[in-house]
């Protein structure tokens, strides 16, 4: 009800203005309603066209493109943070290779140290026990041998001096008494000769 | 052309008289403007949607702006619920947008500046709106009317300045337009003329008020079917998500 003599008095009021305006020269051509019902059929005409077009072929599309590119660009993301990743996986995996090899190579080469080192450690020791065996062999065989020349040394000496006497003196003497001779004198000058 | 300023609203006769019954709908240059606008939005939009690379081409760019803005407008002021209807409000932006953008170039007409075009999209509006509204509320629809907190005593009063207000949307909607562009082109016409009478001598100031008229006349055109859009987007609020 109020609508309706609400709308009524718009049209009233702009029938009323168009009178007033026609009465100017030129006035509002907005006013003139000559042509009204033409720009409202051309307008009905255009606009719905447009609307149906748009709402059923283009916009669709755009939305459809749209929908697209963004799922396009998700997916893409996504792939790259798989690609991360793994990468930094495989960075980890390396780091871990790398760490672990050089400890096995420090490994390998402590073991390889100390195993040389034990046999190096060995092998001197048995040098040094068979350079004392034969150091001690020697040093018996020299102090036999001492111990030999002396009593051979006397011995000849004593042979040497009963030869001399029986040749130089022609009777024989008796060996007991040279050698207490001999002996005695060794022994006074035993030092000069072994140097002991 | 002629001196008087309103010459430029004049609509004519383009081709034969064509009457249906007693209705005159013979093709003017307002209609002409109309096809045109619409053939362009119709071009722009088909080109920019054609083929889809990822990296789109300009025109493809301007299409996906366009729709990202006034999808957006739409979500912000009317929210998930108005979604079946945005085509209509795409529809009606770009319409409006390129009616006054096609008025900006000089010897064009502007199909918005003439109040039966854009009354006759407001009451469309209008009309849509109010219908929506009782097919998702019933009759509850007339609550909008009645403002919650408001006291017993200052009610009436209140639902009359509501039911009134509701009621001139239409007419505020309409004549926001197209007083605007009326006096937009209105005013770069006169100060135009101003050039002309004033010749080489003093045309000079009205000719760069014409120049920043006319960038700001571009403004108005943009802002005017921005304008007019986000207030269909709210009248479409108010009917989807009653808030009184």
């Amino acid at each position: 009800m109020v609508k309706k003599i609400f709308f009524q008095s718009i049209f009233f009021n702009l029938f009323f203005l168009k009178e007033v305006f026609a009465a100017e020269s030129g006035g509002m051509p907005q006013l003139n309603p000559e042509f009204w019902i033409s720009q409202i059929f051309w307008l009905t005409l255009t606009f719905g066209i447009l609307y149906i077009v748009l709402s059923k072929l283009i916009l669709p599309k755009i939305s459809a493109n749209l929908e697209l590119r963004k799922s396009q660009i998700q997916e893409n993301i996504e792939a790259a943070e798989k690609q991360r990743e793994s990468s930094e996986a495989k960075l980890k995996e390396y780091d871990d290779i790398i760490s672990k090899s050089k400890l096995e190579a420090n490994n390998i080469f402590k073991e390889a140290r100390e195993n040389v080192l034990k046999e190096i450690n060995a092998k001197k020791e048995t040098l040094d026990k068979q350079i004392d065996e034969e150091i001690k062999k020697v040093e018996q065989e020299i102090d036999l041998l001492r111990k030999g020349a002396s009593e051979k040394i006397n011995k000849i000496a004593i042979e040497t001096t009963s030869e001399l006497l029986l040749k130089l003196i022609g009777t024989e003497v008796n060996n007991s008494s040279i050698s207490a001779i001999v002996d005695d004198l060794s022994k006074r000058n035993g030092d000069k000769y072994y140097g002991n | 052309m002629a001196a008087n300023p309103m010459t430029q609203f004049q609509v004519y006769r383009i081709g034969p008289e064509i009457k249906v019954g007693a209705f005159d709908i013979s093709f003017t240059n307002a209609s002409l403007f109309m096809v045109i606008s619409s053939l362009a939005i119709l071009i722009i939009f088909n080109l920019g949607s054609k083929k889809n690379s990822l990296l789109p081409n300009k025109i493809q760019l301007l299409a996906e702006l366009s729709y990202t803005f006034v999808s957006k407008m739409i979500s912000d002021t009317a929210g998930s619920k108005a979604k079946p209807y945005f085509s209509f409000i795409f529809s009606l932006f770009m319409f409006v947008l390129f009616c006054n953008m096609f008025g900006m170039i000089p010897y064009t007409f502007t199909v918005t500046s003439h109040i039966i075009v854009t009354f006759v999209l407001a009451a469309f509006i209008f009309i849509g709106v109010t219908i929506i509204g009782f097919i998702k509320h019933g009759i509850g629809y007339l609550k909008l009317f009645v403002p919650s907190g408001v006291p017993i005593v200052l009610l009436p009063l209140i639902v009359v300045i509501e039911i009134i207000s509701y009621l001139s949307r239409p007419i505020s909607l309409s004549v926001r337009l197209f007083a605007n562009m009326m006096a937009g082109h209105t005013m770069m016409k006169v100060f135009g003329g101003f050039v002309i009478s004033l010749g080489v001598v003093g045309g000079w100031l009205p000719l760069s008020f014409s120049v920043a008229l006319t960038g700001l006349e571009i403004l108005v055109a943009f802002l005017q079917a921005y304008v007019f859009a986000i207030l269909t987007c709210i009248y479409l609020n108010d009917a989807l998500n009653l808030h009184h």
